[in-house]
C-alpha cells in the first residue's frame, strides 16, 4: 500500500499524477473464505478493516450487491454524536466516538472528521427537562454533553432564531461539541482501502442469494449470482435488507424497512457552523464542506424497498427548517433522495451471534448507523474472530426480544433518532 | 404520497388522511398469560418485513376512521387491493400475478 502523504503528493505532483496505485481492486471471487462479510457499507468494509489489522483473519471477502459505500452510506446526512440515555448505548455509541477522532490517521485516508459541534433544540417545558435529564444521564457516563441558554445556542449558530414570538421557540439546546460530521464516502472508501491492502477481497456486483447451511445446521457460504463462495462465518450486515437476508437462513427477524429521505440546497459559502438537531418539530441541519445545507427528512410511515419516499415529508422538515432559520427560507434545494432503514422495536441495534452457528449479524441501526461506524465495525469484528461479543456489543443480542431485556431508546428519544 | 382506497369510503384519497398501522393478520394470543416468551416475540416483536407483496393495516384517521387491510408491493409502493377487516388474507400468489397483469 503506498501511503498517502505531504511528500506522495509531492512526487505525484511532478509527474501529472500518474503514479497513484489503485486504491482496491475487483478480484475474481474465490471458492473459499474464512469469512464473508455480506454488504460492503461502512459497517461491513470497516468490519472487514478490523478482522485483518487486529484479528489477523486476511482470508475474508466483503460480498456486495451494488458498489461499494452505495446503499446507506452514501445516503446519510454523516451527522456524529454519542448523546445516548441508556448506559448501554453509551458505551456503543461513545466507543464510536471515540475512535472517530484518530480514524483519518488509522486509515492513513482523510475522512473528514469534524468536531464542529451537535445541537438538539429545545422548544418546550417538556423539551428542556427531556435534554437535562440526558445531559446528566450523559455527564455521568462520561460523555460529553452541556446545557445552552437560548442566547448561547444563537452564540454558538448565529443563524438560528431565538426570537420568543417564533413558532417554535428555543427555550435552550443540548451541545456536544465533540459531535459533528465526517465524509461518509471517504469513510467506506477508507476502510475499503485498508481492507484490500490487506488481503480482504472486496466484490461488488454479486448479489447473495442464499445462505447455505450444512446438516448440522452451521453456516457453509454464500450463494451469489456469481456461484456459490464457501465460509465458515458468514456477517450479514446489510442494513435495510437484513431481515431478507436472515430468512434465506431461516432466520425471522425483529425488523422492519422504512424510507429515509435526505436532500441537499445549492451550495452557499460558509454559512452554518455546526449541526442542529430539533426533535420536536423534526428539522435536522448541517452545511456540508462543498457549501450545501444537508437536511435530513423522516420517515415515511409504511414499510418499503423502494429507496424513495412521499414529499409530503421532505416538505415537512422545510416547513420547520424555515421557521427557525428565516435565513433560508429562499434557499434552492438541489437534490433529495432516499435509504432504506431497518428498524427494530427498541430503535437499539442488533449486533451480536445469530441462533445459526457461524451467522453474525450487524443491523436495526435505524435511522442513525453512520456515527456508529467505526464502533460498530470493531465490535463486530471482535464477535465474529472470538465467535463472542465484545463486553460493549454483549448486550445488543438478537435474544433481548424474547426476555424483555430491551435497550428501548425508542422511549428515551420519543421519536426516531 | 401514496393514494389510498378506503374500502369503507370506496373512495381513492391522498396518505394524508390515512396512517399506517404495521403488519395485518397478525392475530392477538387469546390466553397472553399462558404462552411462552418465544411465543410472546413472535407475536409482539418479529415482522415478516417482505420485499413484494405486504399484507398490512391501515387506518383512515382523517375519513371514516375504520381500520382496513391492504396488500402493496413493498418494490414499487403500489397498493394490489385494500379490503375490510375481518376479511381473509388474500393468496399472495395470486395477486402477485394480478398485479403482474395490471402492469402490462
Amino acid at each position: 500500500m503506498r501511503k498517502y502523504s505531504i511528500f506522495a503528493v509531492a512526487r505525484e505532483a511532478m509527474r501529472g499524477h500518474k503514479g497513484w496505485p489503485q486504491q482496491w481492486t475487483s478480484p475474481e471471487p474465490k471458492k473459499q473464505y474464512d469469512v464473508i462479510i455480506v454488504g460492503a457499507g461502512g459497517h461491513g468494509l470497516g468490519a472487514a478493516y478490523y478482522l485483518a489489522k487486529q484479528h489477523g483473519i486476511t482470508n475474508v471477502a466483503v460480498v456486495e450487491k451494488g458498489w461499494l459505500g452505495g446503499g446507506n452510506t452514501g445516503r446519510n446526512t454523516t451527522i456524529i454524536r454519542s448523546n445516548y440515555l441508556y448506559d448501554e448505548s453509551a458505551a456503543l455509541y461513545n466507543h464510536a466516538m471515540k475512535m472517530w477522532d484518530g480514524l483519518s490517521q488509522d486509515l492513513n485516508y482523510n475522512v473528514m472528521y469534524s468536531a464542529r459541534g451537535v445541537m438538539m433544540l429545545a422548544h418546550n417545558v417538556h423539551d428542556v427537562q427531556g435534554a437535562q435529564r440526558h445531559i446528566h444521564a450523559n455527564r455521568l457516563n462520561g460523555v460529553q454533553n452541556e446545557w445552552l441558554t437560548p442566547e448561547q445556542a444563537k452564540e454558538y449558530c448565529p443563524p438560528l432564531n431565538i426570537s420568543k414570538t417564533a413558532r417554535y421557540p428555543v427555550m435552550g439546546a443540548a451541545l456536544q461539541r465533540c459531535g459533528g460530521n465526517a465524509r461518509h464516502d471517504a469513510v467506506a472508501w477508507g476502510y475499503a482501502r485498508g481492507a484490500a491492502n490487506r488481503g480482504v477481497d472486496i466484490i461488488q456486483n454479486c448479489a447473495v442469494t442464499g445462505i447455505r447451511r450444512a446438516a448440522n445446521g452451521a453456516v457453509e457460504g454464500v450463494e451469489t449470482t456469481r456461484g456459490f463462495i464457501g465460509a465458515k462465518k458468514v456477517g450479514v450486515v446489510a442494513a435495510g435488507h437484513s431481515s431478507v437476508l436472515m430468512e434465506m437462513a431461516g432466520v425471522q427477524m425483529p425488523l422492519e424497512s422504512y424510507p429515509l429521505q435526505a436532500l441537499v440546497s445549492e451550495p452557499v459559502k460558509p454559512i452554518f457552523p455546526c449541526v442542529v438537531m430539533s426533535n420536536t418539530v423534526h428539522a435536522y441541519i448541517s452545511q456540508s464542506d462543498k457549501g450545501e445545507l444537508v437536511i435530513g427528512a423522516g420517515t415515511d410511515q409504511y414499510t418499503s424497498y423502494s429507496q424513495t419516499g412521499g414529499l409530503h415529508i421532505l416538505t415537512h422538515t422545510l416547513d420547520a427548517i424555515c421557521e427557525m432559520f428565516p435565513i433560508f427560507s429562499r434557499m434552492k434545494m438541489l437534490r433529495s433522495w432516499g435509504g432504506i432503514v431497518d428498524v427494530t422495536p427498541d430503535r437499539s441495534p442488533i449486533l451480536a451471534k445469530t441462533p445459526v452457528p457461524g451467522l453474525y449479524v450487524n443491523c436495526g441501526w435505524g435511522t442513525g448507523g453512520f456515527k456508529a461506524t467505526p464502533g460498530s465495525a470493531h465490535v463486530f469484528a471482535h464477535t465474529i474472530a472470538n465467535d463472542a461479543p465484545h463486553p460493549i456489543n454483549a448486550p445488543f443480542t438478537l435474544e433481548r426480544f424474547r426476555t424483555g431485556r430491551l435497550i428501548d431508546e425508542a422511549a428515551a428519544a420519543a421519536v426516531a433518532h | 404520497m401514496l393514494q389510498i382506497y378506503c374500502p369503507y369510503c370506496k373512495e381513492e384519497r391522498p396518505e394524508l388522511e390515512f396512517r399506517h398501522a404495521g403488519e395485518a393478520h397478525i392475530a392477538r394470543p387469546a390466553d397472553m398469560k399462558s404462552i411462552s416468551d418465544e411465543e410472546f416475540e413472535g407475536y409482539f416483536f418479529i415482522r415478516s418485513n417482505p420485499k413484494g407483496i405486504a399484507f398490512e393495516r391501515w387506518r383512515h384517521v382523517h375519513g371514516c376512521g375504520r381500520f382496513f387491510n391492504a396488500a402493496r408491493d413493498t418494490v414499487s409502493d403500489k397498493f394490489i387491493t385494500t379490503y375490510e377487516a375481518g376479511e381473509p388474507k388474500p393468496d399472495a400468489a395470486e395477486l402477485a400475478a394480478k398485479s403482474g397483469e395490471a402492469d402490462k
